[in-house]
């Protein structure tokens, strides 16, 4: 059956990529082109007394400067829903220039239209706007006191507290406890591509060119934004420059460029600066966690008592769920988990790669190592005998788990029984060298809407898939290419795949390390659904050499239909229909994704090892090689799920060593750029070794996906916190750990 | 280098015809002298090729020659570029052939968005004439203008060393 699904196949978007010839969302060439420029708050609470627009708008080239006081009220925010409930996808609940409060720096206050990018920057200069400015809060150390337990958070979704057992009791009983309070910095995504919309109004109707994971997140959402019927709206999305996350929500740039274009009549592109991809688009929030284990002398997990302090916007109640993998990791009758909000003059976080994953398992797995190295124990031993065996929150099996064999492929690769586990011992010249460990883990979350596609043969034997998921860098146009093929039994030249435009069969957001297990369930129906009904064709037609035959017995490939024993009976799909005279056929597919109720454990997990070389005098950390093997279920396409994995983790190195905003005490990011904000460069990533296990799962979607795009960065930095400290024998419990830090 | 014609004493702040030679043909530009080459390819001339991923110089997205060395077009002005050779990514496949690099890149998965990508093999290209690419060391640290943030950073070493080595780009499958 899996003639092509699996194979290291290279991209089907490659050529447009290497060549420059794919359009991303801000270089759709349109005549009549005018260009929005936002200006946006300096302070981060107060009120817009004036806002001067006179010499902007005798500016040459300006077309309109659009306000709180003159853009036009549209429809209303919708509320906040992760996109991969398939609707509106609201990033924050609130929406611009309706008023004149400021509620957080960077917050939209006017856009400017004009007839190039360079006169609108120009004239964007030129508003002057007079704020009053109030007090604000805008970090963890500011808001502490005014603190509060989160009822729910993750749009309600998740509970403010989470308990089993009793862990006070459980702690008062534990014959070794770790606790530790553990800091972890704001972070912003920066995909190279800055967020950018290109709106075209036609009468009433509107299309939109948008950088997004979702094109019918983004079509619903403006929607609802703009009091917009969803079918007068089209988003085409064809290529994403990357997104990890901040265009997985739908935030107000596609609405504003929209209203843009409506004020000016013509079309309008408005592309976020990188300043402004700090302030428009979500972040991961800053954060404390504190952690607390308690265990048996022989390392046996007792109780865990896991907290989170964040801050949030003043609209909504959002913490990355910091605690969710780090709560099913280990088996443990006793646990506690509560998130503690603040109030903030910030955004309302949002989406991050590993949302919650990466944070929470930095602070679970160094605190396991810690407990390991407190018992004598080998940290991959602690971890074996804290299995979990199922999902220990709702005790129910795992649909899959390959972690056992994880664990045992990751430490051969790594050598990890032959390292010296004393502390602070080994050495290459000025360098200490050390190995560190830890688990991986991200959960596989069905899609909350019908997932469709449709496939559709003609009669020369080519066929197309069509679906409108968007392909953000992650490789899944080529991955459905391989499903459809294998699908309709059709070699891969002859397969092409049409994606990117909500005008196609719906699809939810691809987000949540979900886009290839449901894409691909619907992808999987539609080819299959279509190949049954050519067979069917086939075996009603007395002029067909399977005319009679049992449907049951035919089988396809290289789009040809022929009896399973007897494989000369048999005709290509190409000649029923030349003889039928029928120019082409198709189905559609629609997978109805399992309830969040599943009574199973649903994850991908993965084992990770880091080795590092640290010259303490320096304060220098090299990550000289990142080991990871995982257990993601079906692999669709090997070459480029491994480069997911691959870039996963060294997002997780960035995470540990590099990547952390800075608020400025005026309430502001005070790196915001790509000079300032560290991300790795070339010479910062080390040689990644990849492996997968593949696991048959039959519960989370048809062809058994469990999905790659996050779990490569979970454990990572905690892996390499380890190793630091197996190099130099000091734990470090605040992300990024920086040059200082290893002093 | 020899500009084509001597600046005239005054030009702009308004439009002015700025000649450019972009992969080998000259194109006649009205813009204005405070145009980037950047916004200048991507908007006058509709070469999207070349990225706008920080525009401030940082991240190399934007990367073209400008007399076959590697600059960042975002702090390049148009104007300052006449008399000169650009060449930018859609200039380095010959009649619809991709260059051995562009080639390594898509069989060594060497991107994933691909937003970077152009900035990286134009970079890569200068990179092996300029004699950089004699260790993966090196690579790493003269690519290191060139941010790829899906983090692709082993898969484009592979494929500039396939390229120094003669292996990259011509083999057929698709293996890794």
């Amino acid at each position: 059956m899996t003639a092509a699904i699996g194979r290291p196949l290279d991209r089907v978007d490659g050529r447009a990529k290497v060549t420059g010839a794919g359009r991303y969302s801000a270089e759709i060439a349109l005549p009549g082109l005018a260009h929005a420029v936002l200006v946006t708050s300096r302070v981060p609470s107060g009120r817009v007394e004036l806002i001067d627009t006179y010499d902007a708008e005798r500016a040459e080239g300006v077309l309109a400067v659009l306000h709180h006081l003159n853009l036009p009220k549209g429809g209303s925010v919708p509320p906040l829903l992760p996109s991969l409930f398939g609707g509106p996808a609201s990033g924050q609940t609130f929406f611009p220039m309706q008023d004149e409060v400021i509620h957080y720096a960077g917050q939209h206050l006017a856009m400017v239209v004009a007839e190039t990018l360079d006169q609108a920057e120009h004239a964007a200069r030129l508003v002057r706007v007079t704020c009053r400015e109030t007090a604000s809060v805008t970090t963890v150390e500011q808001g502490r006191d005014r603190a509060y337990e989160a009822e729910k958070i993750f749009a309600g979704f998740i509970p403010g507290r989470v308990a089993r057992g009793d862990v006070a009791a459980a702690l008062d009983r534990a014959q070794v406890t770790v606790e530790n309070t553990y800091h972890c910095a704001a972070n912003h995504h920066n995909p190279i591509e800055c967020s950018a919309t290109t709106a075209v109004w036609e009468g009433d109707r509107l299309t939109l060119y948008d950088a997004t994971q979702g094109p019918n997140a983004t079509l619903h959402t403006v929607a609802e934004l703009l009091n917009v019927m969803p079918s007068h709206i089209r988003v085409v999305t064809d290529h994403v420059g990357g997104s990890f996350g901040c265009k997985a929500m739908i935030w107000d740039h596609p609405a504003l460029a929209a209203l843009a274009a409506r004020a000016v009549h013509r079309p309008v592109r408005l592309a976020l600066s990188r300043e402004q991809m700090f302030s428009s688009v979500g972040h991961r929030e800053e954060q404390e966690q504190h952690l607390t284990l308690g265990a048996d002398r022989d390392g046996r997990l007792t109780a865990i008592r896991h907290h989170k302090l964040s801050p949030t916007s003043h609209f909504d109640d959002w913490a990355e769920p910091s605690l969710g993998v780090a709560s099913q990791m280990y088996a443990c009758p006793n646990y506690e988990g509560v998130y503690r909000l603040i109030k903030a003059n910030t955004m309302t976080p949002t989406f991050t790669r590993c949302p919650g994953e990466a944070s929470g398992m930095f602070v679970m797995e160094t605190a396991m190592d810690e407990l390991a190295a407190k018992l004598d124990l080998d940290p991959l031993e602690l971890r074996l005998r804290n299995y979990a065996e199922n999902e220990p929150m709702s005790g129910h099996p795992w649909s899959s788990k390959g972690l056992r064999d994880c664990y045992r492929r990751g430490a051969e690769l790594a050598r990890w029984s032959e390292r010296d586990p004393r502390p602070g011992v080994t050495r290459d010249g000025n360098w200490l060298l050390g190995w560190g460990m830890a688990s991986s883990g991200y959960p596989v979350t069905p899609p909350g809407n019908p997932q469709r596609a449709r496939a559709r043969i003609f009669a020369d034997g080519s066929a197309v898939v069509q679906s409108s998921f968007s392909d953000i860098g992650t490789g899944s146009a080529t991955a459905m290419t391989q499903v459809a093929a294998d699908g309709l039994g059709v070699p891969l030249e002859r397969m092409r795949v049409q994606y990117g435009d909500s005008d196609l069969p719906n699809t939810a957001a691809a987000v949540g390390s979900a886009g290839a297990g449901m894409v691909s369930a619907a992808v999987h129906i539609a080819a299959t659904a279509l190949r049954d009904q050519l067979i069917a064709q086939a075996v009603a037609d007395e002029h067909s050499p399977l005319h009679g035959a049992d449907p049951a017995q035919v089988v396809v490939s290289d789009g040809r239909m022929a009896l399973r024993d007897r494989p000369d009976t048999g005709e290509t799909y190409a000649e029923l229909l030349q003889r039928a005279m029928m120019a082409d056929a198709e189905a559609l597919g629609t997978w109805i994704p399992p309830g969040l109720d599943t009574p199973y454990g649903t994850m991908t997990f993965g084992a990770q090892f880091a080795q590092v070389a640290v010259d303490p005098e320096l304060g220098l950390c090299r990550v000289r090689q990142l080991i990871g093997v995982f257990d993601p279920g079906r692999v669709l396409n090997r070459k480029t799920a491994h480069s997911q994995l691959m870039g996963g983790m060294l997002w997780g190195m960035s995470h540990a060593l590099l990547e952390g905003t800075i608020m400025g005490p005026d309430g502001r990011w005070a790196n915001a750029s790509l000079g300032e904000y560290l991300v790795p460069v070339n010479a910062d990533a080390p040689d990644v070794v990849i492996e997968t296990i593949e696991t048959v799962d039959t519960v989370v979607n048809p062809l058994g996906v469990k999905g790659v795009g996050e779990v490569g960065m979970v454990g990572t930095a905690a892996a390499i916190a380890n190793a630091i400290w197996h190099a130099t024998g000091r734990r470090h419990h605040r992300l990024p750990i920086t040059v200082e830090d290893l002093l | 280098m020899v500009a084509s014609r001597l600046p005239d004493a005054v030009q702009g702040p308004g439009p002015v015809d700025v000649v450019l030679n972009v992969n080998g043909a000259t194109h006649v530009v009205r813009i204005e002298p405070r145009v980037s080459l950047l916004d200048c390819l991507r908007d006058h001339m509709n070469l999207t090729g070349a990225k706008k991923g920080c525009n401030q110089g940082a991240c190399g997205a934007c990367t073209v020659w400008v007399d076959k060395r590697r600059v960042v077009a975002c702090l390049t002005l148009a104007i300052a570029c006449e008399g000169r050779d650009i060449t930018t990514i859609e200039g380095m496949a010959v009649d619809g052939s991709l260059h051995p690099m562009q080639k390594a890149f898509l069989s060594e998965d060497a991107f994933q968005c691909g937003y970077c990508t152009p900035g990286q093999i134009m970079s890569a290209v200068a990179l092996l004439a300029e004699g950089h690419a004699g260790s993966d060391a090196e690579i790493g640290e003269w690519m290191s203008g060139n941010i790829c943030r899906c983090a692709a950073y082993p898969n484009i070493r592979t494929a500039i060393r396939d390229v120094r080595d003669g292996v990259g780009g011509v083999r057929k499958d698709a293996t890794r």
